[in-house]
């Protein structure tokens, strides 16, 4: 076992670097560049039952050290991920994949879920109750305890790989949404979500996302990301992924320090396409200046 | 795709006003481009890369196997400003060969090239190398005023006929690129504002290939930051396009 090797739901993967969901495709872009088997895992894009165009453009702005998106869950469906997207994506990547599941009804939920569950190369699901730019379902399920209990008791029920919940920002106590997730049977959380934003267009005063509204991601995120991490995994007994503005070594090992077992990487993606082997590269390096000689030594190390 | 580091060759204005216009050479590509396709430029301080079309490639004579490219660029924000401070030796970021390009395989032997404004480049790279293959290549530049024309003797010198239109008529003839539209012409190819290919759409029967921009995300088809709907389905602009067939083309966006 390397050491950068860490566990996550069971399920080992070779680094704990897995690149986020929406910031990734599925895969291919990416494989064309370099091999992403060096990667953990990634988190394909995120899948909804039905076909989705998402938002009117545009959905994409810029902000100080990060970004807005409005893209509002674009994806081909269920049935068409797994019957032409997973065989490319599996041309190209040979290690478990995580999957990345989005609704609109606890219904819709679990309609995907029990679809994917019979796909053999998917080694997690990750249940996204909490994307801001959708209406109608996406967060909503994740800013109450109880309605995020519901969806994770539904799917629950139809799946036996690891479930890990993925929460918002977008909330006043996010401790006790990932309790009641972690109560009715979720293996891992994952957080955060991107934080609702907004920016106007000086010369024509309106929004510059046609959604109005979008989600904020990149380092401007960080210490809100980081602070949410370590506020959960010291309230939970299953693994946490951190996310929200990783894009060095050092994110990774902060992060692992404030209590996840494995790190995604989103926005920093989009901007260096090299942005993770080269995380993977350098830790290390950053490994040996901070005297670490396994990463799993490291999960909740925080004083 | 591609992650280069290029090297500054050269930065100058070619237009003056408020929002200038300006041409930047740089070296060390290393992989052959098409006409049509953009580079993603990543500027210190900025989040997001700038995409940028390519408006010419060239080999390098100094460095055989490689290639110079050349942008022409706008100031329009603070991105394109800060692209104005750099000068020649200074390195970029740039990711290249994105997008998929103009089809020239049936351009027919009467290609008309339209351009507008900062759409103008890409017709460049495009019309040398059609006259390359031996086409007939006549092409509109379409402006607002005299002072913000470029590139007019450029073009010309690659051996295209070129008309110049301006909409205030001080310089060429008055009004817009579909006001001065030939005859006897076998394809289309343009790129500019969204009235002026939706004009062009509309007012020329040939086949035609249009170049659409769109603020973007990464520019390689991962964030789905900037798709259309098209008759052919979800297209990515940085990805399948951002040269659309116009039959493609839905205007619903």
């Amino acid at each position: 076992m390397g050491k950068l090797s860490v566990d996550l739901c069971g399920i080992r993967l070779d680094n704990p670097v897995i690149p986020a969901s929406g910031t990734f495709g599925f895969g291919y872009e990416f494989a064309e560049l370099y091999d992403i088997n060096c990667l953990g895992t990634f988190s394909f894009k995120g899948t909804t039952l039905e076909e989705r165009y998402g938002n009117p453009l545009p959905r994409i702005a810029e902000t100080s050290s990060g970004m807005l998106n409005a893209v509002g869950l674009q994806n081909p469906g269920v049935d068409k991920v797994i019957a032409e997207e997973l065989p490319k994506l599996f041309q190209v990547f040979h290690k478990p994949v995580m999957a990345n599941v989005s609704g609109f009804s606890i219904d819709g939920y679990v309609e995907v879920v029990r679809r994917l569950e019979a796909v053999k190369q998917i080694g997690w699901l990750e249940i996204n109750i909490s994307c801001p730019n959708v209406h109608g379902g996406g967060m909503s399920f994740g800013t109450d305890p109880k309605a995020a209990a519901s969806v994770v008791e539904a799917v629950r029920k139809v799946t036996a790989k690891p479930l890990i919940i993925k929460l918002s920002p977008n909330v006043t106590d996010i401790v006790s949404i990932a309790k009641a997730c972690e109560d009715k049977g979720a293996d891992g959380i994952s957080l955060i979500n991107t934080l609702l934003g907004m920016r106007i267009d000086l010369k024509t005063k309106k929004p510059i996302l046609a959604n109005t509204t979008g989600g904020l991601s990149g380092p401007a995120i960080f210490p809100v990301a980081l602070r949410m991490v370590y506020q959960v995994a010291r309230a939970v007994k299953i693994p946490v992924i951190g996310m929200g503005g990783v894009s060095t070594a050092e994110d990774v090992i902060e992060m692992m320090m404030a209590g996840a077992s494995a790190v995604e990487v989103g926005a920093a993606n989009l901007v260096d396409p090299l942005a993770c082997p080269k995380i993977i590269e350098d830790l290390p390096r950053v490994m040996e200046r901070y005297r670490i000689d396994r990463l799993e030594d490291i999960i909740g190390a925080v004083e | 795709m591609k992650d280069e580091r290029l090297k500054v060759l050269s930065n100058r204005p070619l237009t003056s006003g408020d929002s200038p216009v300006w041409e930047m050479v740089l070296s060390g590509v290393t992989e052959p481009m098409r006409p049509g396709q953009f580079v993603q430029i990543a500027l210190p301080g900025r989040f997001l890369r700038r995409p940028i079309s390519v408006c010419d490639l060239q080999e390098d004579p100094q460095s055989p196997g490689t290639f110079r490219l050349t942008i022409v660029y706008k100031i329009v924000g603070k991105g394109t400003a800060d692209l104005t401070g750099y000068q020649p030796d200074d390195e970029l970021s740039v990711l290249t060969g994105l997008g998929n390009g103009y089809d020239l395989s049936d351009s027919g032997d009467d290609p008309l090239l339209l351009g507008g404004g900062v759409g103008t480049p890409p017709m460049y790279f495009l019309a040398k190398e059609l006259i390359k293959e031996g086409k007939n290549v006549r092409v509109i530049l379409g402006f607002n005023r005299m002072d913000e024309v470029f590139y007019e003797k450029e073009f010309r010198h690659l051996g295209a006929e070129v008309t110049v239109t301006t909409v205030d008529g001080s310089y060429g003839e008055k009004g817009f690129v579909t006001d001065a539209l030939p005859g006897g012409i076998s394809s289309y190819y343009a790129c500019g504002p969204e009235p002026m290919l939706k004009a062009v759409h509309k007012k020329i029967a040939a086949p035609g290939q249009l170049s659409f921009e769109s603020r973007m995300g990464c520019g390689f088809g991962a964030c789905m930051g900037c798709t259309m709907k098209t008759a052919g389905g979800y297209k990515r602009i940085c990805k399948e396009g951002p040269v659309l067939r116009k039959e493609e083309i839905l205007w619903e966006n």
